[in-house]
């Protein structure tokens, strides 16, 4: 099949960046879509062009490192898939396909199609965790949790990271993927002895690295590759606000 | 370089009290001196992150390297089965013995005893570990943790969270880590790729670092540095390895006098999404806890290979695990199922378009249990499956061919985890150690766990209290040498792009990842690895009369720079990977030389030759490495034949 691909293309952090277009020949339905990107880095580098910079590691949908924005929708069209786990079949021949890297105030551009989302990790390192030292434990079954939390906590605990809910918010806010991981943890008997303070930190944290408010608009949970739901949201707010009344905090 | 000897220090004493005995006896630093000493970590997968949490936690300084744009990214995050752990909360005769006494045999007695007994003893204070650090391991109704039997055991003792036990037990790492970060006793370096070892007076002292975004250089000192940088899956290009995995980390340290220990030793994991085209550029592995439900098989007759499957009557079916191997059937370990599968599409019965798969059925499964049980059980599966494919597996059964997973061999360690350069500590995939010729399904998590949560905190006061440690900085001439090298190799590198070449770096890329598939693959010969290791140099040759390389203007920002230097170490491991295949004439876990087989055409080991650990020590030029040898002492486990009948 042949697509026309609109990519945005920036130098670096301080560069302005804009769209260019190439037509790609030889890519075909099974074809994922960062496969159709190295076909077309290939052929650029063979025109001794620069290769369109973008970011994918595992390739299969669980490390969280790729992010493009595909004709608007944050990891492309389909649901419940990274943009590593689209495939060519997604497309028609003849279509033009537009790249952007995330689009976030909190994720500035470094180059093409990369930015920066380190702010998500001073997020999860301002409270997301048990605070657990390492070494030796009581023993694992020593503390029950009940299956249904058990597997909301995995609901929650499936966030992997890639920041595709902040760049569909229109406010750019990290408000899914910092409620998943106080609701993982809020589920947990483990987590309990932090749960004041992790509330008040992240979501202040969250704050300080310029993401947006959350408004209810609900694009986090449909961009969501892990299909991770807003309850997570409404349960951080109400740990924020026990944590904000309570003096320890 | 002077010689060298191998000692791999093991405690002296039975088996089960080495462990105890090393820890009575081992040296400590006092708290007050602990953060004196900085340990550098390179790698934040399970093994590095929780080696930074578990080092810093102890109170030593620790300068944590990775690169990816974030630590939580690292390729542990995509296993997907589970971990193994001794608990026995089935009451089904497991103990630390069973795991200990399993994981020798199923490495086909290449491993070393008593790192795999410490291994087995320290499996359970990881579970208590991870659960601790807010793991969501899958549970049963009365709040219980959950258990499932993997492929190559008898006993259920693996946990597991969904088909996402690597990420939860990473995010329980990286999350114990980032609690450091927060604290400031872990100093974060993201994006930055290790190009060499610093070593000091014969002591690993620091690394030289390229920043991945910006191309700057920078140099790091530390007391002693621990690579916890993974397998080098991605020298065979296809594999389910991760973009970013590679082997430059061990091959500078092996460079720099680390020897490395059995590189030949491969894993080929037997479920995977075959390859659909020329065009692929990664492998997608589905956790074998599949083959607890679905059945391997091909059509009898080769007429019947291209035929729908559900055309094919039940009469006309080979189940050939099952039929073969009746007490294990499926379940038989990873090496037997992937060769098995080799064969029968060797005898034209493989199917898909290529011929080059097997069908993985769960038709009888679903009949069982109910379509809804096994959603739950594998739902995340058999979706990925259908997106890739484009395929409903609960209508038709999958297709699966082996792939390239899991790298058993790397640098040589001793008890301690301790590399042949002093100071040098290897844990994780990227040391040798642990899981001999093979490594039984849901262990990886377990060793790497256990090398940073539970091992390294002690081996490295060990190793610091020795004290020694001169100031070192970058005006130290080591760290100026090393410096320069990495400097004068990237700008040879930027040379070949200049001097232009017929092929990109990827063309060449994949031409050796095509040779080790064919040669140093799943069935490896004589005439075989002496033509990989031909074609090999002759690939480096044409590697180093010109590529086609393109920069961003800037030479030093290039990701196809970055490849490019990788795959200049990936030739030379390749080479090395059948050199020491030829070397090692038998057959034994997931090598398999032809020359060595059975009557009934399985693999032959051969104890009297080769009951030792394949050290390799670089001397200049791949070509010209030299071999030591760890004999291997077993006095609990007595080496048999493998037998999975």
């Amino acid at each position: 099949m042949q697509v026309n691909l609109k990519v945005w293309r920036q130098l670096d952090r301080n560069s302005e960046g804009k769209f260019e277009t190439y037509t790609l020949d030889g890519a075909s339905e099974n074809m994922s879509f960062l496969e159709m990107l190295d076909l077309l880095n290939e052929d650029l580098t063979k025109r001794g062009q620069r290769p369109v910079e973008f970011e994918s590691d595992c390739r299969e949908g669980i490390c969280g490192t790729c992010s493009c924005v595909v004709n608007g929708q944050a990891h492309g069209p389909v649901r419940g898939a990274t943009t590593c786990q689209v495939y060519m079949r997604s497309f028609k021949s003849g279509e033009t396909i537009t790249i952007e890297p995330w689009r976030a105030g909190a994720f500035p551009v470094i180059r093409d199609l990369m930015v920066d989302r380190s702010a998500l990790d001073r997020i999860i390192s301002s409270g997301g965790y048990t605070g657990a030292k390492v070494g030796p434990h009581p023993d694992a079954n020593s503390m029950l949790v009940s299956k249904p939390d058990a597997e909301l906590a995995m609901d929650y605990a499936a966030c992997i990271g890639c920041g595709a809910c902040v760049a569909a918010c229109p406010n750019g806010s990290a408000s899914l993927f910092t409620g998943a991981k106080i609701s993982h943890l809020a589920k947990l008997p483990q987590g309990l002895p932090l749960q004041n303070l992790r509330s008040k930190r992240m979501v202040e944290q969250m704050d300080k690295e310029g993401f947006g408010h959350c408004t209810n608009i609900g694009e986090c949970q449909s961009a969501c590759p892990k299909e991770i739901k807003i309850d997570v949201i409404a349960e951080m707010r109400r740990l924020y606000v026990k944590a904000a009344l309570t003096s320890e905090a | 370089m002077s010689e060298k000897k191998l000692d791999a220090k093991i405690p002296s004493g039975p088996v089960e009290q080495k462990w105890s005995r090393y820890k009575s006896e081992m040296k400590l630093v006092n708290p007050a001196n602990k953060r004196k000493h900085t340990v550098i970590v390179v790698g934040t997968g399970l093994a590095g992150s929780s080696a930074s949490a578990s080092l810093s936690e102890a109170g030593y300084q620790v300068e944590t390297f990775c690169i990816h744009d974030s630590p939580r990214r690292a390729h542990s995050i995509a296993a997907q089965g589970g971990i193994n752990a001794a608990k026995n909360y089935m009451n089904d005769g497991d103990s630390v013995y069973r795991l200990f006494y399993d994981t020798v045999k199923g490495g086909d007695y290449r491993s070393r005893e008593a790192n795999v007994y410490r291994l087995a003893e320290v499996s359970t204070a990881i579970i208590d570990q991870s659960v601790a650090a807010g793991v969501p391991f899958a549970r049963e109704y009365s709040g219980e943790l959950s258990n499932r039997s993997f492929g190559g055991t008898q006993v259920s003792r693996t946990f597991y969270a969904r088909g996402q036990t690597g990420q939860q037990l990473l995010l329980g790492a990286y999350q114990t880590m980032m609690k450091q970060v927060d604290s400031g006793g872990v100093k974060l370096h993201t994006r930055k790729e290790m190009l060499d070892l610093i070593v000091v007076d014969g002591k690993a002292r620091g690394i030289v670092v390229r920043d991945v975004l910006t191309g700057e250089l920078s140099t790091h000192f530390a007391d002693a540095v621990v690579l916890a940088t993974g397998g080098y899956g991605r020298v065979f290009f296809l594999s389910t390895n991760a973009f970013q995995s590679n082997c430059t980390a061990v091959w500078r340290a092996h460079k720099r006098g680390a020897f490395f220990g059995n590189p030949c030793f491969t894993q080929i994991h037997p479920t995977c999404i075959p390859v659909s085209g020329d065009h692929q550029s990664k492998l997608t592995l589905m956790s074998e806890s599949l083959r607890n439900d679905g059945r391997v098989w091909v059509p009898k007759r080769k007429e019947d290979a291209k035929k729908p499957p559900n055309e094919i009557a039940e009469a006309d079916r080979d189940y050939f695990l099952e039929r073969k191997y009746p007490s294990f059937g499926n379940l038989v370990p990873r090496d037997v199922a992937s060769r098995n599968a080799k064969e029968v599409c060797d005898e034209g019965r493989g199917v898909g378009d290529s011929g080059l798969a097997v069908y993985l059925d769960f038709r009888d499964a679903i009949a069982r249990m109910g379509e809804s049980v096994i959603r739950e059980k594998y739902g995340n599966l058999f979706h990925m499956y259908h997106e890739i494919t484009n395929e409903d597996p609960y209508q038709l059964p999958m297709r699966i061919f082996p792939a390239v997973h899991y790298t058993m061999g790397g640098l040589w360690v001793d008890y301690g985890l301790m590399s042949t350069v002093p100071g040098l500590f290897v844990l994780g995939e990227a040391n040798f150690s642990d899981h001999g010729a093979n490594r039984l399904g849901a262990s990886a998590l377990m060793q790497g766990l256990a090398d940073g949560y539970f091992v390294i905190p002690y081996t490295m006061g060990d190793y610091l209290a020795k004290g020694g440690f001169k100031p070192v900085d970058e005006t130290h001439e080591a760290s100026k040498e090393a410096l320069a090298s990495v400097k004068k190799r990237i700008s040879k590198v930027m040379e070949l792009g200049k001097k232009g070449g017929k092929k990109t770096v990827m063309e060449i890329y994949r031409s050796l990842g095509k040779t080790m598939w064919d040669y140093v693959g799943m069935s490896r010969s004589e005439k075989g690895l002496k033509k990989a290791m031909q074609t090999i140099r002759s690939l480096r040759e044409e590697f180093y009369s010109g590529v086609q390389l393109v920069t961003a203007g800037d030479e030093s920002r290039s990701t196809s720079l970055e490849v490019a230097l990788r795959v200049e170490d990936l030739l030379d491991l390749g080479e090395l990977m059948a050199m020491d295949a030829l070397e090692r004439a038998e057959s034994c876990g997931g090598h398999f030389r032809e020359e060595s087989q059975t009557d009934e055409g399985e693999a032959k080991r051969d104890d009297e030759k080769f009951s030792h650990v394949s050290a390799w020590e670089f001397k200049g030029d791949v070509s010209k490495s030299v071999l030591h040898k760890e004999d291997l002492v077993f006095e609990n486990v007595k080496p048999t034949q493998r037998s999975y009948k």
